[in-house]
């Protein structure tokens, strides 16, 4: 009896053990079957927003056939941006297939042989579906992404692949491989990036572009995605944007200073160039660098890293300590190579290259341990092989050519008189340049009191002040007679004010379209046209909304510091806008301000 | 359109959906378990955490290697707050000059303090107090279809205070080396979690893997190639398998004796009176390789034949030809010893008894 009471029990239990399981079996069948609400959710937004950004991504081929890669359209008139390493083989037009299933002739405007950027335009739409740029500096390791493109060039009907993953590291540094490779401040995932991934989008989970897919850590397993990928931060391409729009070979930045680590474990420079701007701001060897682009910095590699975002030229704030006292400078960069050394990288010669990768199970020639060739640096996505279809020496398209003008230092010189004329069309709105051919007569009151007048000729330029007069005439060298003494050439700087208003682009001298940078006190980057005459180099930066002129720089040298004027108040008297206050620094210091009450052109 | 695209901060993206989920370590609840993490998922806020939690935990190491494509950097995971580092034993802890950098970027001396050669299992250990770490006790074992977070420095792309990199993946299984014995270039013959994600790269060994909530699971091993058809495995080792050995090394086995501990007996143990002799010793640290075994000599007699690399003297580490001379100082001529060889890839051990004893 006893016992069956026991069995009776146990098979109760076994019962019940039954019907849990049984009920668990179910949950977990209907789970599978039926995800829940969140799931449900995040994939249809996924698909959604995969769905919608698919439209801007490119599949890039070369028209000789020579490879190709991925690439993705930033604006509605067609600008695109990829890899230069993807755009190299093309030479001056690619074709991009799209998901429309269209295929459009393309050109090359700017290249970023260093930072490895392109940017190319596209004909054929004045409607393009385009990506929105997000802000890669808001993104965090663990964010999800996802990368679109071409990978092995399996997109024949061109239509994108998608690949998800996450965010594996941000801000990081890869050493250069070879000469030019070096990837600074640049997104990690483990989405995979496979050759003919190059140049295509990295996207936030909200479909914003953050990134551009240019290389990958390539090992000995051959040219695949290992699990870690870098993309060129789309923060860093918005600083270059400018000078690419300019259709420029465009150059990195240095600071004339090499950076390292003490014992302290503190990053003190290294070694400084007495000719560079930051030596001549005051940074000395030893000295502590806190901050440079308004980043803190703790490692040399932090400060590669704000270092390689930069274009050559612009000025950016750099914090350094010395003998506890912090000092806050502001300093003007440098190219990183010469004119040869950049235009032999554009080309890609030899001494460019990108160190040859191992090739799919190919085994290390002298390593080993069964394979381990090289360092393991990452490598530039190589390009996927081409396709038989196509041949060489294929003659560009019409609209190519219309498109396309060659000079020396330029990728395609044809957007740089593009923007020149942009820039300049918006200014002379204000100025009305064509009734301003006579002498110019500005007058006003100085701010610690007395009167000033400025009368600049095509000429000369002369300035009375309550103390005197001070009279300069344009003969021989610009640069060698820089008066008023201390402004570091004021009145020549004036008169080339005078002189581009008056001569217009044409016969100013040599005059380019630099690109866009920041400027000391005015928000956000503006527009800078680069001239050259006679023996001065000039900036003009503009105002890219309104077109005033915003600021002049003079540099009778270039190792020298320029005469720096800024034009600000502007108001209308008589028929043009006038700047109410001019104000002339030099060397870090104010040398005078004057309001401006009274201009006056002659007939 | 072009100055539209210049400046924009955008808001930050992601809205972190609510997770509070602990896994349960148990059976039963572990198939419940994978089904909520599965639902929760798409959290990506709940992941951003998970990685803030885990990342002042990993260890970038330096030490051995920098030639022939060997690298000279590894990963490493805090395991308690007074410095104790668990890694993978590989080439790169062969040296005396092991540096550990923590998450925040401070450098530290690391000093081996033992190794499982049956494991690849190694722990170091830096003079520090209060670090962030994980419990090795409160690790979780998980099961085939759980989604992980692998966190390593892999080819060595941080430095400094630069967070390691962070992979996410899925477990394709849990599954034993032992089967492919001979396939696989490693010792160890226990459980593994194979990923689905390329977590095993170089630098990457001694990594963690998490799960999305940030607990620890498994130290990434060695980098593994297969033999047979030249395809890498992505796996990790399961933290319950290196619990023991951790606690061993740490009580003080596995452990390289500490110079002038213990007492030196009047007549201490030369291998060639056993009948081995090791390859010249001209480096820094000779791995003790076996050069010659006497013929008719007691090692030869139990086995022990050229080219076999001594790890072990009875539990101690004998990682050079130098440690184990050192070693063998405390040992009485007279004594039986214990060696652990390594022969291809087989660990395998032997008793030498003194060469006066006739074999019973």
């Amino acid at each position: 009896m006893r016992k069956s009471i026991h069995e009776g029990k146990r098979v109760e239990l076994m019962k019940s053990a039954c019907l849990a399981i049984a009920i668990l079996t179910m949950i977990a069948a209907t789970a599978r079957t039926e995800p829940g609400p969140a799931i449900l959710s995040a994939e249809s937004q996924r698909v959604e927003v995969i769905g919608k950004v698919k439209a801007c991504v490119l599949a890039v081929f070369a028209p000789n056939g020579q490879g190709g890669g991925s690439g993705v359209v930033i604006s509605p008139d067609g600008y695109a941006l990829s890899n230069f390493h993807v755009v190299l083989p093309c030479g001056k037009a690619m074709q991009c297939g799209m998901a429309d299933g269209r295929i459009y002739d393309a050109v090359v405007v700017g290249i970023d042989p260093t930072g490895d950027v392109a940017l190319i335009k596209l004909f054929g739409r004045d409607n393009f579906p385009c990506a929105a740029l997000g802000d890669s500096d808001q993104l965090h390791a663990g964010d999800w992404v996802f990368a679109m493109g071409n990978p092995f060039l399996l997109a024949t009907d061109l239509q994108p692949t998608v690949t998800y993953g996450i965010v594996s590291g941000v801000h990081r540094y890869q050493f250069p491989a070879g000469t030019l490779l070096e990837y600074t401040d640049c997104l990690q995932v483990d989405a995979s990036i496979n050759p003919g991934n190059s140049g295509g989008p990295l996207f936030d989970a909200q479909g914003r572009l953050v990134g551009i897919n240019g290389r990958a850590s390539f090992e000995k397993r051959g040219r695949v995605n290992v699990g870690a990928a870098y993309a060129i931060s789309i923060n860093q391409i918005k600083n270059f944007l400018g000078t690419l729009h300019g259709g420029r070979i465009v150059d990195h930045a240095t600071l004339g200073a090499q950076v390292g680590t003490d014992t302290d474990g503190r990053v003190v420079v290294t070694d400084i160039l007495e000719t560079s701007d930051a030596y001549r701001r005051g940074l000395r060897y030893d000295d502590e660098i806190i901050s440079f682009g308004g980043r803190p910095i703790s490692t040399p590699n932090g400060f590669k890293n704000v270092l390689g975002i930069f274009p050559k030229g612009w000025r950016v704030p750099l914090s350094y300590r010395r003998e506890g006292k912090r000092h806050d400078i502001l300093v003007r960069l440098a190219g990183l190579h010469s004119e040869e050394e950049l235009l032999a990288k554009a080309t890609g010669r030899p001494a460019a290259e990108p160190m040859p990768l191992p090739k799919p199970g190919e085994g290390p020639k002298s390593a080993p341990h069964g394979g381990k060739p090289r360092g393991n640096r990452p490598a530039p996505l190589p390009r996927p092989a081409a396709k038989p279809l196509a041949r060489r020496d294929v003659p560009l398209p019409e609209i190519v050519k219309k498109h396309f003008e060659d000079k020396r230092g330029y990728a395609n010189y044809y957007f740089n008189a593009l923007e020149q004329q942009r820039v300049w069309k918006a200014w002379a709105a204000a100025m009305n340049p064509d009734t301003a051919k006579g002498a110019w007569t500005l007058s006003g009151r100085l701010p610690q009191g007395g009167e000033f007048r400025f009368q600049l000729t095509h000429d000369g330029a002369s300035l009375k002040l309550p103390v005197g007069e001070t009279k300069w005439t344009a003969e021989g060298q610009l640069g060698a007679s820089l008066l008023p003494d201390h402004s570091g050439g004021l009145l020549p700087a004036l008169y080339l004010w005078r002189r581009l208003a008056t001569e217009g682009l044409g016969r100013f001298g040599q005059v380019d379209y630099y690109g866009t940078a920041p400027l000391a006190g005015h928000e956000g980057l503006v527009d800078v046209l680069a001239a050259a005459h006679r023996d001065v180099q000039c900036r003009f930066y503009f105002d890219p909304v309104e077109g005033d002129l915003l600021a002049l720089e003079m540099f009778p040298d270039e190792d020298a510091d320029p005469c720096e004027i800024y034009f600000s108040e502007y108001g209308k008297l008589a028929n043009r806008f006038w700047p109410g206050r001019i104000e002339v620094r030099y060397d870090d210091e104010l040398f005078a301000a004057f309001e401006m009450t009274e201009g006056r052109v002659e007939k | 359109m072009r100055a539209e695209n210049r400046i924009h901060a955008m808001p930050s993206p992601l809205t972190p959906l609510p997770t509070n989920l602990r896994s349960v370590p148990g059976e039963g609840t572990i198939a419940l378990f994978l089904f909520v993490a599965l639902l929760c998922s798409p959290a990506a806020g709940s992941i951003v955490e998970a990685i803030d939690q885990v990342q002042p935990k990993i260890v970038k190491i330096y030490g051995a290697g920098g030639f022939h494509g060997l690298e000279k950097y590894q990963s490493g995971i805090l395991i308690s707050s007074e410095g104790h580092i668990l890694t993978a034993q590989s080439h790169v802890l062969d040296t005396d000059e092991l540096t550990a950098v923590l998450a925040d970027g401070r450098k530290f001396e690391a000093k081996l303090l033992g190794a499982d050669p049956r494991l690849e299992v190694a722990v170091l250990k830096i003079d520090a107090a209060g670090l962030p770490h994980f419990d090795l006790g409160k690790a979780v074992k998980l099961d085939a279809g759980a989604l992980v977070l692998a966190f390593s420095n892999l080819f060595g792309v941080a430095q400094g205070n630069e967070p390691a990199s962070v992979q996410k993946g899925t477990i394709s299984v849990v599954t034993r080396l032992e089967a492919r014995r001979g396939v696989y270039e490693t010792p160890y013959r226990g459980p593994i979690y194979v990923l689905d994600v390329t977590t095993n790269n170089p630098g990457a060994a001694g990594g963690a893997l998490v799960t999305r909530q940030g607990e620890l699971a498994g130290m990434l091993g060695k980098e593994l190639r297969n033999s047979l058809n030249n395809t890498w495995l992505n796996y990790a080792l399961p933290i319950e398998e290196l619990r023991q050995s951790v606690d061993e090394i740490r009580a003080g086995k596995f452990v390289a004796r500490e110079p002038e501990s213990g007492r030196k007996p009047e007549r201490s143990l030369d291998l060639p009176s056993r009948g081995i002799v090791l390859i010249p010793d001209v480096l820094e640290r000779t791995p003790p390789y076996v050069d010659h075994v006497q013929p008719g000599s007691v090692a030869d007699q139990a086995g022990i034949r050229p080219d076999d690399l001594i790890l072990l003297l009875g539990d101690r580490l004998v990682p050079s030809c130098k440690a184990l001379a050192s070693d063998l100082e405390y040992v009485d001529r007279e004594d039986q010893i214990k060696l652990t060889v390594l022969r291809g890839q087989e660990l395998i051990e032997f008793s030498l008894h003194a060469t006066k004893e006739k074999p019973q």
